[in-house]
């Protein structure tokens, strides 16, 4: 489809984004943007943020690699690479779209038909559409797989009961990747599920917010009573939502479809954390000059360069050869850990400080590593948590056997 | 952070790990390491032999001097397979002595011995004293001049593969300056070599005394160098080392893998047990992030800058990493572990001795420290 890109077209596109990110980035929009897709909290945050994607996608540098006939850009990865490299560099705040950009729009661009793409893709990335994710429920969390909201073949559709939980931006969002029972006599639990790319704004949904460990709002409980949703919402057929649910993890890799670009979490910078150490004392002295702090401040330096090199290696086979699965699938778990330790690690510099939060004008960086730390564990616990992770990597890449 | 070093690889590294993936795998497999514990030489020589034909010894030594012209990132695989494989030979201590040699040798030193040490020819380093500091320029062995003669005194030790060696390089202090003087093995008095025990029992390690002996100040490296052969040898046997311990931390999680794989205790394999399989996961990572390092370490060789920065963070991943995967190998082996059977204690020796040689992790974290933030 995209051409191998022309390299005077290629400089000439990433000398415009930079340029587009440099005039047109907002850092401080006069209140907290949030870090990751998952803390957006308030109208003021949420607004921002879907203007922001809008206004990126508009501009040519969401979606770039997309195909053309359903939003996208049509062009070469590297284009967008380009783009996203621009929005690093000026330190762009995140994109809010995650479940659509991230997870149900590749879905779709791989198996949906023609007539799912032309619906969905659009909306999806000028933020139109927000999206979120209905996996977890009160009772099945890691065991994903048991997950009981029941959908029940009802004529020309399906009728939806139960409860989904921790929906990021569920009250945001007009469409819903769902996991639902269908089945509840399948031979084993995966063989009963389907996947549904469910609306929201119906009767029979409803949610509730929950308020999240550091005071704010992020995701909901989402409730289905009776709800009823056409049959056309079901995709990849009856039963095969285990596999469904499975085959949004390959995306991520960009394997099958190009990604969509941009990032929905941000990075956390390292040097700012050193910035801090530096600009810290105790005892009347500069905190680094602390042996201890000094020596777990370069420990994490380490970290922090493996995983950043890790990204590299992934993409170079011949530093792979020995268990290729190791470092995809470690990497979540390796980062995530790694900054809710380094976040944490940051408080103590502050002394007495450390005892301020967000909101008072004595906190060190407005509160900045509080937060951080505190959401560090949406990371860490969402998306599959590190003990499940660890799992993955000691059966998948590891081979040892499944814990019974 | 892109200061702090990029990672790459070169063809004639990826070639060089291909073959010595094999050869070490099929020449060095653990019976022969064993027997070779038992041996007083410590190695084969055969074996030796075949490294200096397959020009391993030559890799990092310019073509004039009979090398074949790469750098030190070419030698990372080899060391790294050598580890793995427990390979003992003198490959590490000659490449490092050729690096001396490279660093403050005169034209006339280098073309003496770097086109033997090509050819394979063993060679070593007597750096190390009594003090115990892993600071190379702290030097109390001494030189004496006269004329055109310089005497010796003091004791050297944890000379690795010294009997081996045809040449020793020894550093002493001479009108308080260091310097470097090139011994030939041959010109040793009897009972010069005493062997050291050490904690690593596949490698062989001698004290070397120096009181009695002279050489010619033709045999000192050129005196303005001396802080330039401290700094590369440093650095190259950070790399050489961190080569090692990479290697050999992903040994040792193997050989722990299938032993988790194939015990069973209350009906099952113990590699269910999460108590088991969680922290070897996390071993796991730190080997990956090790030899992420190792690799960014090699292609970050002769960077001015971070070509330290990045030898020095693999250094201390792989010594982290190497003796905390070989210390949870002898536990997760029960009884067994605890016998000299095992291999987990090979390892877990190699790794002691390693981080006595180059410097521990947190001593390289101790001078990262300096690096990253001062
Ligand atoms: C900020 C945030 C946003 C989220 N957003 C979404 C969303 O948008 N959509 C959605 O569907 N879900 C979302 N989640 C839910 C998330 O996926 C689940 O919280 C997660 O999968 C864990 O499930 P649980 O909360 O039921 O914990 P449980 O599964 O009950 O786990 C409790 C503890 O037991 C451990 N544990 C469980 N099983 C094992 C095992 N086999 N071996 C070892 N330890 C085990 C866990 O690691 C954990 O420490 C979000 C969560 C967070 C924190
Ligand atoms: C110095 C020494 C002296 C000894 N002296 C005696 C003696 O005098 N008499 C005597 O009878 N025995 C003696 N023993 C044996 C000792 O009691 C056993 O080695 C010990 O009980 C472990 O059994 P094992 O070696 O079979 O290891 P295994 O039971 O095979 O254990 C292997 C690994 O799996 C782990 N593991 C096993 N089951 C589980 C589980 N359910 N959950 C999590 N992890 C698990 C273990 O902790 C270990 O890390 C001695 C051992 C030593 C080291």
């Amino acid at each position: 489809m995209a051409e191998k890109p022309d390299a005077a077209e290629l400089k000439d596109y990433s000398q415009a984004a930079d340029a587009w990110f440099k005039e047109n980035t907002v850092r401080d929009p006069g209140f907290m943007l949030p870090l990751t897709f998952m803390e957006v909290s308030t109208d003021e945050q949420f607004d921002f943020l879907r203007e922001w994607q809008r206004k990126v996608y508009e501009a040519g540098y969401l979606g770039a690699a997309w195909p053309k006939e359903y939003g996208g850009g049509g062009l070469h990865t590297d284009f967008q690479r380009a783009a996203t490299r621009a929005m690093k560099k000026y330190d762009a705040p995140i994109m809010l779209n995650a479940i659509g950009n991230g997870w149900a729009g590749p879905l779709i661009l791989d198996l949906g038909s023609e007539e799912q793409k032309q619906k969905y893709i659009k909306g999806m990335l000028n933020a139109e559409d927000i999206w979120c994710q209905g996996f977890s429920e009160p009772e099945h969390g890691s065991d994903l797989g048991n997950a009981q909201l029941k959908a029940v073949k009802d004529g020309d559709g399906y009728v939806l009961n139960g409860s989904k939980i921790w929906t990021s931006l569920g009250d945001r969002a007009k469409y819903m990747i769902l996991l639902a029972r269908t089945d509840f006599e399948a031979e084993n639990k995966y063989k009963g599920l389907s996947f549904f790319l469910n609306p929201m704004k119906i009767d029979g949904i409803s949610t509730s917010r929950i308020k999240k460990l550091t005071g704010e709002y992020g995701f909901v409980q989402t409730f289905f009573t009776d709800a009823r949703i056409s049959a056309d919402c079901l995709f990849g057929g009856e039963g095969n939502g285990w596999s469904m649910a499975m085959k949004t993890l390959e995306y991520e890799r960009g394997a099958k479809v190009k990604p969509v670009g941009g990032y929905f979490v941000k990075e956390l910078d390292v040097m700012q954390i050193v910035e801090l150490a530096k600009n810290s004392t105790r005892n009347g002295k500069p905190l680094l000059d602390d042996p201890v702090m000094r020596d777990k401040m370069t420990q994490y330096m380490i970290d922090i360069q493996a995983l950043n090199l890790n990204n590299t290696r992934r993409r170079m086979p011949q530093l792979m050869q020995d268990k290729p699965m190791g470092l995809p699938l470690m990497n979540k778990l390796a980062r995530t850990e790694l900054i809710r330790e380094l976040t944490e690690f940051s408080l103590g510099f502050q002394g007495t400080k450390a005892g301020y939060y967000v909101g008072d004008e004595n906190a060190v960086d407005d509160g900045y590593w509080h937060r951080s730390y505190l959401n560090s564990f949406s990371a860490t616990i969402g998306g599959g948590t590190s003990e499940i992770q660890r799992n993955i990597v000691a059966e998948h890449a590891l081979g040892l056997p499944k814990t019974r | 952070m892109d200061n702090l070093g990029n990672i790459g690889t070169t063809e004639e590294q990826i070639e060089l790990m291909d073959v010595a993936t094999n050869f070490c795998r099929d020449k060095s497999p653990v019976e022969k390491v064993r027997a070779l514990i038992d041996d007083d030489l410590g190695y084969d020589p055969a074996i030796w032999r075949e490294v200096g034909e397959l020009g391993w010894l030559a890799i990092a030594i310019p073509e004039a001097h009979g090398g074949v012209g790469l750098s030190m990132a070419e030698v990372v695989p080899i060391a790294e397979q050598m580890g793995r494989n427990l390979m003992s030979t003198p490959f590490g201590t000659t490449t490092l002595a050729a690096q001396a040699l490279l660093a403050g040798g005169t034209e006339a030193q280098q073309a003496a011995w770097l086109p033997k040490i090509s050819e394979g020819m063993a060679a070593t380093l007597a750096l190390r004293e009594d003090h115990g500091d892993w600071d190379l320029a702290h030097v109390e062995c001494s030189g004496t001049q006269s004329g055109d003669s310089l005497t010796l005194s003091g004791k050297k030790q944890l000379v690795l593969w010294a009997d081996s060696a045809e040449l020793i390089i020894v550093s002493v202090k001479v009108d308080e300056r260091l310097r470097f003087a090139l011994i030939e093995r041959s010109a040793l008095p009897e009972g010069a070599l005493r062997r050291e025990q050490i904690i690593d029992e596949t490698a062989r390690s001698y004290e070397l005394t120096l009181d009695g002996l002279s050489v010619s100040t033709d045999a000192l490296l050129d005196v303005d160098r001396g802080r330039e052969v401290i700094e590369k040898v440093e650095l190259a046997a950070g790399l050489v080392h961190a080569a090692e311990m990479t290697g050999g931390a992903q040994a040792v999680i193997d050989y722990t893998l299938d032993y988790l794989k194939t015990r069973k205790q209350f009906d099952k394999i113990i590699g269910s047990y999460q108590a088991l399989k969680h922290p070897t996961v996390n071993n796991y990572v730190e080997y990956e992030k090790a030899r992420t390092h190792l690799y960014s370490a090699a292609h970050s060789w002769g960077e001015q800058g971070r070509g330290e920065v990045a030898v020095r963070m693999a250094a201390a991943q792989a010594h982290d990493s190497y003796s905390q995967a070989a210390d949870r190998s002898i536990q997760f082996h029960g009884g067994f572990g605890f016998t000299h059977d095992c291999d987990a204690q090979l390892h877990r020796r190699k790794a002691i001795m390693n981080g006595a040689l180059i410097g521990d992790a947190p001593y390289q974290r101790s001078k990262l420290a300096g690096l990253l933030f001062d």
